[in-house]
């Protein structure tokens, strides 16, 4: 039960710093661009360890994304970090023609995703990200949930051959995954596969789902939750095992309800296990400024909510 | 006609208001940006307690001159300048960054009037600036626009097709001015991105070029006034800042970016402040 002790809590912006020093070490062909945010997004501890391969592209977000690509192409291995508002949506189609069509090996790390950014407000909260990425050929999404498993993604992007999108957040989150898992590309983690329906969850809706969890089983409802980590490629026999089980579906994420993992799920529940679906997520609406916590409440992401998602989901089930 | 010693006197002392009330709100609050809100303080004194044209009661008034902050995260700036024009009640700038204010992180033009577009995505102001010009033109109004811009953000490449934009429309109504203070966030502009030589590179783009003191009253509404005689071209008046400009706890300091004063810094500040009444 991960919320029983004292869970360590780290940001998964922090692993990240962490994970590209040791990568740094292991590998020389690694290179860090980052456009002027370097102490937000952890790539300073990278620059600091390794200033020869740290490149400051200034505040030049598309510039950067077209530097990385001719890195790649030059035989290197680049990491690519800002703002996830910045890196998915300024520099869109820099993404888009430059790295994602010729199919280069550029690594796009981006921070500060979601609400949770907390009162810079609306115009620095990305809550499209995951949807503006996905859609690209060949890209491939993943939204780590914790510390460790960032730790794990960076590792992973790194041995992998593809461009690759992996969203961190500001905030320190708890460790949910457990001590012996390991994170694949492509592969879901299922904690428990439960009953009466399954919570899909993302990043640091993750927690959340598992409070969730726990709030629904004191009322007799056992809720099965599922850390969806990689949006693309989805796990598709994930999602149908766990609509077959339990006929009713809830995904939670801290992004638009609209082409996210919801949006995901959504696709292969109608294509191939139709089953009740809700989606915990931004309604179709901007974030707003305010403390990372109250906002997820303002925008109904707490475990209470997915709570109530939950129960919508069985009703709809039965009806 | 030449700016007198009185009217200098008031826009000095109404620059040091707005420093203090720039410095209690971000105090209060705990986040927000401070050192480029102070450096830019006096170039947004002159703009609207000088030489611009509007009305609080009426935000929308047609003959309005329109001022576009591209450089969003100087918002406390703006939200103070609002407040003391009488945009809205001095009492609101307590509620910044709170769920559910208008005074949001950065400046959203969907809520708070007097914001006529939303920024905070650096690089995008100058465009949109251009449009407001070009629209006045088409309706052979006589109203002007004011956009300004940070250093940094002069490494954004849409500010450059703006600048050839401008240029190439003509845009004599447009009036940019650079906060180059110098610093932006991961340390000293020179540094992280050289964008110098600023001037030379504005004249090459066909643009009339001004370079002042940006805390020096006299030298900003004079150079204001001069870009209005300007005529086939847009101008830019570069104005050499210090970044945290008002208290020696801020100025200069990168660190000062995105950080909020302690209450020992705000007091000590306050009492700079206060000293330098009557300079
Ligand atoms: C497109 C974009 N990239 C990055 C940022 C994050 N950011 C906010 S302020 C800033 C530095 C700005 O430096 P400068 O323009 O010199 O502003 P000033 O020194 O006047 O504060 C950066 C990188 C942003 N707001 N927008
Ligand atoms: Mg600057």
């Amino acid at each position: 039960m991960f919320h029983g002790g004292n869970v360590s809590k780290i940001a998964t912006r922090d692993a990240y710093g962490d994970a590209l020093v040791s990568l740094g070490k292991k590998r020389n062909d690694v290179v860090v661009l980052d456009a002027d945010l370097s102490g937000s997004t952890k790539t300073a501890k990278f620059a600091k360890a390794f200033p020869d391969r740290f490149f400051n592209i200034g505040i030049a977000e598309q510039d950067m994304m077209g530097t990385a690509a001719g890195l790649a192409i030059g035989g290197k291995l680049p990491f690519v970090s800002t703002f996830a508002v910045f890196a998915t949506g300024r520099a869109w189609e820099q993404v888009r023609q430059s790295i994602c069509y010729p199919n280069l090996n550029v690594k796009i790390v981006a921070t500060h995703a979601g609400v949770t950014v907390g009162e810079d407000g609306g115009s620095h909260q990305s809550v499209e990200d995951i949807a503006v990425m996905r859609v690209i050929p060949h890209m491939t999404v993943i939204v780590p949930a914790d510390g460790p498993e960032t730790l794990q993604a960076i590792e992973a992007v790194a041995e992998y051959q593809g461009p690759c999108y992996v969203r961190a957040g500001r905030n320190k989150v708890p460790t949910v995954c457990p001590e012996n898992y390991r994170f694949r590309i492509g592969k879901a983690h299922v904690f428990n596969e439960g009953k009466h329906a399954a919570i899909i969850a993302t990043g640091i809706m993750v927690a959340e789902a598992l409070k969730a969890r726990d709030q629904l089983k004191a009322e007799g409802i056992d809720a099965g939750v599922i850390n969806m980590s990689t949006i693309k490629p989805l796990d598709r026999d994930a999602v149908i095992a766990a609509a077959t089980r339990c006929g009713a579906i809830v995904t939670a994420e801290e992004h638009s309800i609209i082409g996210g993992l919801g949006g995901a799920v959504a696709e292969v529940l109608a294509e191939s296990a139709p089953a009740p679906l809700v989606r915990i997520g931004l309604k179709d609406t901007f974030g707003t400024s305010g403390d990372g916590e109250g906002l997820l409440k303002h925008y109904g992401l707490s475990a209470g909510d997915i709570a109530a998602a939950v129960k919508e989901a069985i009703k709809k089930k039965k009806s | 006609m030449a700016v007198t010693e009185q009217q200098l006197q008031t826009l000095k002392d109404r620059a040091r208001r707005i420093r203090i009330d720039i410095l209690k709100m971000l105090t209060d609050c705990g986040s927000g940006h401070t050192g480029g809100s102070l450096s830019a303080a006096d170039i947004a004194t002159a703009l609207y307690f000088y030489k611009m044209k509007y009305d609080p009661r009426k935000p929308g008034w047609k003959e309005r001159d329109n001022f576009i902050l591209s450089k969003g995260h100087a918002a406390p700036l703006l939200y103070t300048v609002l407040a003391q024009a009488g945009y809205f009640e001095h009492a609101e700038l307590c509620t910044l960054r709170k769920i559910g204010s208008r005074l949001q992180g950065h400046p959203d033009s969907k809520c708070l009037p007097g914001v006529e577009i939303s920024t905070g995505s650096l690089g995008q102001g100058l465009s949109v600036a251009n449009g407001l010009a070009l629209a006045h033109k088409l309706d052979k109004a006589p109203n002007r626009v004011y956009a300004l811009l940070g250093d940094g953000e002069l490494q954004e490449g849409q500010i450059w097709e703006a600048a050839m934009t401008a240029a190439h429309y003509k845009l004599d109504n447009l009036c940019a001015l650079v906060d180059n203070n110098g610093l932006q966030i991961d340390g000293p502009v020179a540094k992280v991105m050289g964008v110098e030589p600023i001037t030379d590179k504005w004249r090459a783009f066909g643009w009339e070029v001004l370079d002042v003191d940006g805390h020096d009253m006299e030298k900003i509404v004079t150079a204001l006034d001069k870009a209005e005689t300007i005529k086939g071209k847009p101008t830019m008046i570069v104005c050499r800042t210090v970044k945290g400009k008002g208290s020696k706890c801020f100025e200069g300091k990168v660190e000062f970016h995105g950080t909020t004063p302690t209450k020992e810094e705000l007091a000590t500040a306050m009492k700079e402040l206060e000293e330098g009444v009557c300079k």
